[in-house]
């Protein structure tokens, strides 16, 4: 997997390659736009809230571009063995990649909406924005396994999200718990559950662009299994 | 080896086949590699790695020729012969091995004859019998209704897709157990090239094949294993499903992807 360029078409090459810094350019905006959303949580920053519903539609042309670049080159290519799974690979991460902006939106908007009704979501900050770091840590390594081809740091973004997982429910708890003493936030607190979960599916998705990582570098699909903590199938 | 083939049953089996041309160059190299029954096996690779010096062996094509010579044993099954051994007549071979070669190559007869040629040489006289094999023969080369009203024309009257077709009808009329394909769709266009291969897919409900192919996509549509060669050895057999996803050998990889300078 060390080069996956050398191909006797140096055209197959530059397609190739095309794709794959189409790839990274969106996960670059993507990464930001997550990093803008929490940046907004923090803040109850209007700027940043718009700039994150604003980036959306940027993001979505770069899917529809790759979906488009892939389809020709399936189309122009027929690839096969490591050039099929790079290419199937992309048209997945990219899917994952868009849904994790939408997330990012959500999270933006729910801000938005807290923030309009004269709240300060900064109440529950410090959990979820430790939810949220890790998180964006992992969407940031899921893109680096991708522009390394490093399946080794793929596993490792899928182990990560066992722990977002029992962060996420551990803040659902405390939530509801509040949401019982308090009654009069119910509405605030259940758009901070919402923006949880959002980024709670953030960190689904980053996990899926490690199993998609490791479908392109060793041929294995390995959704839907479980792994222990060092990796391993259970 | 593959896994999950021992539902598979062995039609034939190159065992520490080498194979010499007059002069003495080693055109392959301790081949070892089962045939499947009923299933369509495609050998890929570069020209000259030997794939077609493989496939020829299979019918002793090579025996036409003086001083070339195997070592080793192509084991058939299911009565375990060795088609190599000298004591097995070549025309028996042939009767049980049919080939079907890159150019469609009808004789200057009729099509009714080009068809009932290996019957005759075999000795078949009854008129009944010869018209009911030729018109199964051509039926399971899907020939017969563009051609049942024009049997008694020239062979070479048909189009190069119908031609190619006929040859096949003609190595089936003698009900062989295993077809040998040296690239043959290479001279024809898409839609002929279609035709074959669907034929090829019909046919292995009654026939083993074995199938040369430069065109990787046509080895991916139509086989289920394969076999790459690279000067005349073989490198990596296995599933079709398993080779152009993930082969195991880095050379096949670099050969299907298209990365050999």
């Amino acid at each position: 997997m060390e080069d996956i360029l050398h191909h006797q078409s140096s055209q197959f090459d530059e397609e190739l390659g095309r794709l794959r810094s189409d790839v990274l350019r969106m996960g670059g905006l993507v990464e930001n736009q997550v990093a803008t959303a929490i940046e907004a949580y923090g803040a109850c920053d209007p700027r940043a809230i718009e700039e994150t519903i604003a980036r959306d539609q940027d993001i979505n042309a770069l899917e529809k571009q790759i979906d488009d670049e892939s389809a020709q080159l399936i189309a122009r290519r027929q690839p096969t063995a490591v050039d099929l799974r790079l290419v199937f690979g992309i048209i997945k991460i990219v899917t994952d990649l868009e849904r994790i902006g939408d997330e990012a939106k959500k999270i933006a908007k729910g801000v938005r909406r807290i923030c309009a009704a004269g709240s300060q979501p900064t109440q529950f900050a410090p959990a979820i924005l430790h939810l949220a770091e890790t998180v964006l840590v992992m969407v940031r390594e899921s893109l680096d396994a991708f522009a390394r081809l490093d399946s080794g740091l793929a596993q490792k973004v899928i182990v990560d999200d066992n722990g977002v997982d029992a962060e996420f429910k551990s803040i659902v708890r405390q939530l509801i718990t509040h949401m019982t003493e308090e009654p009069n936030t119910i509405s605030m607190v259940m758009d901070v559950i919402w923006i949880a979960r959002s980024v709670e599916r953030i960190g689904d998705h980053a996990k899926n662009v490690g199993e998609h990582v490791i479908f392109i570098v060793e041929g294995q699909d390995v959704r839907h299994r479980r792994l222990s903590s060092n990796g391993g199938a259970v | 080896m593959p896994n999950n083939t021992t539902q598979e049953r062995l039609k034939a089996e190159a065992r520490g086949l080498n194979f010499f041309y007059n002069g003495g160059i080693q055109a392959l190299k301790n081949i070892n590699m089962p045939i499947y029954d009923n299933r369509v096996t495609a050998l890929i690779g570069p020209s000259g790695c030997g794939k077609s010096t493989y496939l020829r062996s299979f019918n002793r094509m090579h025996d036409l020729y003086p001083g070339n010579r195997y070592e080793g044993e192509i084991r058939f099954y299911p009565d375990d012969t060795n088609l190599l051994a000298p004591e097995v007549d070549p025309i028996e071979v042939r009767m049980r091995v049919g080939m079907v070669f890159q150019k469609p190559n009808p004789f200057p007869k009729s099509i009714y004859e080009n068809v009932a040629y290996g019957l005759r040489v075999r000795g078949e006289r009854n008129r009944r019998m010869l018209d009911d094999k030729v018109e199964h023969a051509l039926r399971g080369a899907a020939l017969w209704d563009e051609v049942k009203d024009r049997l008694q024309d020239l062979a070479s009257n048909l189009s190069g897709g119908q031609q190619q077709r006929l040859c096949i009808a003609r190595a089936l009329a003698t009900d062989p157990e295993l077809l040998l394909f040296d690239e043959p769709t290479s001279a024809l266009d898409p839609i002929a090239t279609g035709a074959i291969e669907e034929l090829v897919h019909e046919l292995k409900k009654r026939v083993t094949i074995l199938i040369v192919t430069h065109n990787m996509q046509q080895a991916a549509r139509v086989s289920d294993y394969t076999a790459y060669m690279f000067l005349g050895e073989m490198i990596e057999f296995g599933k079709t499903d398993e080779i152009f996803i993930k082969p195991k050998d880095r050379r096949t990889e670099d050969y299907i992807t298209g990365r050999m300078g």
